[in-house]
C-alpha cells in the first residue's frame, strides 16, 4: 500500500501522482509505440479505431461524465468534423489546418447545440440534442453538393508535411499522437479552474452557482470543447474509412457513443479509453465468434444488439462505475490485501430524488 | 378537401405518437424516469399480437386483449426485475438502463429465426376498407385503419381519464406522482404503484403497436417511431397526460402537412424542428407545470 503525503499544493495538480505511475504509463507508451511492429495490419487497424473512438469518448466524457450535460446527438459533431475535413482536403488544405478547422467548425456547432442547455436540463436537454442530431443527419443527406448526399463521398490519400500517410502503421502513429495530445489537453483542463467548475456544475448546479460559477458560460464551454474533440475524431475517422455516407452518423451511433462511455466508467479519462477499447474489441469478438458458433445463432443479425444490450444492462445494474470502477476495485483489493471490505465502493442508499420539489 | 385529408392522416399518425408519449408520461410522472425502451415495448406488443393471431389462430379482438394483458404483466415484471434495484439512482443511470433494455428487446426479437427478421402484416379484419364522406369527386376518404386508430385512442384516453379520476387506485397513482414521500406516509404502497404504472405504460404502447401495425407493418425496428414521440411529449409538457395526446396530434399534423407542402426531407425532421422551437419559446410545454427547485 502506498501512502502519498502531500506537503505542497502543487502535488494536487501533478499529472503523475507518483513514480509508479510514471513508470507504468511510460511502459504503456513504449508498448503502444512498438505495437505496429508486433501485430498484424488488421489488429493495428482495430487499434486505430480504438484511438479514434477514444477521442470522441473523451469529448463526450467531458460533457456527460464531468459536466453532467447529456448529449444524444454526438454523432452530429462527428459528422461535422468528418465532412469539414473531407471538404478541406479536397480543396488541398494541409492536414494540420484542416484538422484544426474541423475542430473549430464542430466546436461552433457545439455552441449552437449547447444553447438549449442554458434554459433546459436533464431529459429536455437530451431530447433537444437528439432533435439536433436528426436535423444534422437530414441536412447532411440533403446537402449533396458538399457531402455527396446519400451516395456518399470518398476521400483521397493523406499527406502530412510532405510525408504520405499511406500505410496502416503510419496512420496508427498519427492517430496515437492526436489521441495523446487530446488526453493531455483534457487532463490539463480538468485540473484547471474551468475543469473544476465543470465538476461543480455536475454535482450541483445550485451550489456551483452560489460559488460564483457562471453556469451559462461554463456549459457553453463544455459543449464547445466536447464538440471540438468529436470533430477531431471525425476528421481522423474520415481518413481512416476514406468513404463517408450519412448512415455512418445516425442516432444509433450517438447512443452507442453514450453506451461506450457508460460501460467504460463515467467521470474518468480512463473510462473513455476503456469504453472505446471494450466497444471495438467486443465487436471484433462477435465477428470472430460467428465462425465457431452454430450458424443458427452465429448468423443472426440480432446477435450484436443483444450482446450490447446485455452488457449495458449488466453494467448499469452490477457495475455502475464501469470498467474503470472495476479496475479500481481490483487494484484496491490487492493494494489493501487482506483488508479490502465489500462495501468500500458501495452505492449510497438513497430515496428518489425529485426534481419537482415544491 | 385535400388539406382536410392531410389533417386526418396526421391526426391518425398523431394518435400513435400520442399513445407512445402517453406511455412516457405515465412513467415519468410516477418515477421521473424517461423510458427509452417505450418504442421497443410497442414493437414487442406488435409481435405478440401477431403471434397470437397467426400462431394461435385467435380472432383479432381476443388477440388485442390478450396482448394488452401480457404486456401489462411484462411491464410490471420489467419494473420489478430491472428498474426497482435502481430506485433512487440518478435519472441518467436509469435512462441508460432503458436504452439497454431497448437494445436487448430489438436484438432478441431479431434472433427468433424466420420471425423477427421478416416484415409482417397484421391480418386485421378491417384491412383495406375505406369510408367515403360526402359525394362526388372531392369526397373525403377515410381509411378504416386510420379511423380505428382515432376511435380506439379516444376510447383508451377516456378509460384512462375515468380510471385516474374516479378509482381509488387511479387517485393513489396521482398522489404518488405528485409527491412520493407524502403518498408513502399516507399508506399508499408506492413501489407496487410504480410497478403497475410500468405495466399500464407497456400496455398502452402495445396498443399503439397493434393499431399502427396495419399501416407500417410489424418489424423489429418499428420501435424507432418512439423517437418521434419524445417531441410529442415535450411539446405537451412532459408530465401531463392530455398534453401528451395534444403534443402527439400536433406532431402528427405538422408532419403530415410538411410532407406535402414542403420540399422532400422536411417530413422526417418536422417533429424535431417543432420541438426545438418549443424548447426555445416555452420550455415547460403547453400543459406542463412550472417547476422550480428549492434548496
Amino acid at each position: 500500500m502506498r501512502f502519498l503525503f502531500k506537503t505542497r499544493y502543487e502535488q494536487d495538480v501533478r499529472l503523475f501522482k507518483h513514480g509508479g505511475q510514471k513508470f507504468w504509463y511510460g511502459l504503456l507508451g513504449a508498448a503502444l509505440l512498438l505495437a505496429p511492429w508486433l501485430f498484424s495490419d488488421y489488429f493495428v487497424s482495430q487499434l486505430v479505431f480504438i484511438w479514434i473512438y477514444s477521442i470522441v469518448g473523451l469529448g463526450l466524457m467531458l460533457l456527460v461524465g464531468y459536466t453532467g450535460q447529456v448529449s444524444m446527438g454526438h454523432a452530429a459533431f462527428l459528422a461535422m468534423g468528418a465532412y469539414t475535413e473531407t471538404y478541406l482536403q479536397q480543396k488541398g488544405w494541409p492536414f494540420v489546418f484542416s484538422l484544426a478547422s474541423a475542430a473549430v467548425v464542430s466546436g461552433l456547432t457545439g455552441i449552437v447545440v449547447g444553447l438549449p442547455a442554458l434554459r433546459v436540463k436533464g431529459m429536455y436537454l437530451a431530447i433537444s440534442t437528439l432533435a439536433f442530431g436528426f436535423i444534422v443527419e437530414e441536412a447532411v443527406t440533403r446537402a449533396d453538393g458538399i457531402t455527396g448526399g446519400s451516395s456518399g463521398i470518398s476521400l483521397g490519400g493523406l499527406e502530412i508535411f510532405g510525408l504520405p500517410i499511406d500505410s496502416e502503421q503510419r496512420f496508427y502513429y498519427v492517430s496515437l499522437a492526436v489521441l495523446a495530445l487530446c488526453i493531455l489537453g483534457v487532463m490539463n483542463l480538468m485540473r484547471s479552474p474551468t475543469g473544476r467548475a465543470f465538476v461543480a456544475i455536475r454535482d450541483s448546479e445550485i451550489s456551483a452557482q452560489s460559488m460564483g460559477i457562471h453556469l451559462a458560460r461554463y456549459k457553453t464551454i463544455a459543449f464547445t470543447l466536447s464538440a471540438a474533440l468529436a470533430g477531431i475524431a471525425g476528421a481522423l475517422y474520415a481518413h481512416k474509412l476514406r468513404f463517408l455516407s450519412p448512415d455512418q452518423f445516425t442516432f444509433l451511433q450517438s447512443i452507442e457513443l453514450l453506451i461506450m462511455i457508460v460501460i467504460g466508467g463515467l467521470g474518468s479519462i480512463h473510462g473513455a479509453i476503456f469504453g472505446a477499447a471494450f466497444w471495438i474489441l467486443v465487436q471484433q469478438f462477435i465477428v470472430t465468434a460467428k465462425d465457431w458458433l452454430p450458424p443458427a445463432i452465429g448468423q443472426q443479425t440480432g446477435l450484436q444488439p443483444t450482446i450490447f444490450g446485455l452488457c449495458l444492462v449488466a453494467f448499469v445494474l452490477f457495475e455502475p462505475l464501469g470498467l474503470y470502477g472495476r479496475w479500481l476495485k481490483i487494484r484496491t483489493f490487492f493494494e489493501m490485501f487482506p483488508f479490502y471490505r465489500k462495501g468500500m465502493f458501495r452505492r449510497q442508499k438513497s430515496y428518489l430524488k425529485s426534481e419537482r420539489l415544491k | 378537401m385535400q388539406f382536410l385529408q392531410l389533417v386526418i392522416g396526421g391526426v391518425a399518425q398523431g394518435c400513435i405518437y400520442g399513445l407512445i408519449a402517453l406511455g412516457f408520461v405515465l412513467i415519468y410522472k410516477a418515477t421521473e424516469t424517461v423510458n427509452f425502451a417505450q418504442g421497443d415495448l410497442m414493437m414487442l406488443g406488435g409481435f405478440l399480437g401477431l403471434s397470437f393471431m397467426v400462431v394461435l389462430g385467435m380472432p383479432f379482438w381476443a388477440a388485442f386483449l390478450a396482448t394488452l394483458a401480457v404486456m401489462l404483466l411484462f411491464g410490471m415484471l420489467l419494473e420489478r426485475a430491472l428498474l426497482r434495484p435502481l430506485l433512487g439512482q440518478p435519472a441518467f443511470t436509469v435512462v441508460m438502463l432503458t436504452i439497454g433494455i431497448g437494445y436487448l428487446a430489438r436484438g432478441l426479437v431479431t434472433m427468433i429465426p424466420g420471425w423477427g427478421t421478416e416484415t409482417h402484416t397484421l391480418p386485421v379484419p378491417y384491412r383495406d376498407e375505406v369510408l367515403r364522406l360526402g359525394g362526388g369527386g372531392d369526397a373525403l376518404i377515410l381509411s378504416m385503419e386510420h379511423l380505428a386508430i382515432i376511435v380506439v385512442t379516444a376510447f383508451l384516453i377516456a378509460v384512462l381519464f375515468l380510471f385516474f379520476r374516479f378509482t381509488k387506485l387511479g387517485i393513489a397513482m396521482q398522489a404518488t406522482s405528485q409527491n412520493q414521500l407524502a403518498a408513502f406516509y399516507m399508506g399508499i404502497p408506492v413501489r407496487r404503484i410504480n410497478m403497475l404504472v410500468w405495466g399500464i405504460s407497456a400496455a398502452v404502447s402495445a396498443c399503439a403497436g397493434l393499431l399502427l401495425a396495419p399501416i407500417t407493418f410489424i418489424h423489429a425496428n418499428m420501435g424507432y417511431i418512439g423517437l418521434k414521440a419524445f417531441p410529442a411529449a415535450v411539446i405537451g409538457g412532459f408530465g401531463s397526460i392530455p398534453g401528451a395526446l395534444v403534443g402527439g396530434l400536433i406532431v402528427g399534423i405538422v408532419e403530415s402537412l410538411a410532407g406535402f407542402y414542403l420540399p422532400e426531407g422536411f417530413k422526417d425532421i418536422a417533429a424535431y424542428v417543432v420541438v426545438l422551437v418549443m424548447l426555445a419559446v416555452l420550455p415547460e410545454g403547453l400543459f406542463g407545470e412550472k417547476m422550480r427547485k428549492k434548496v
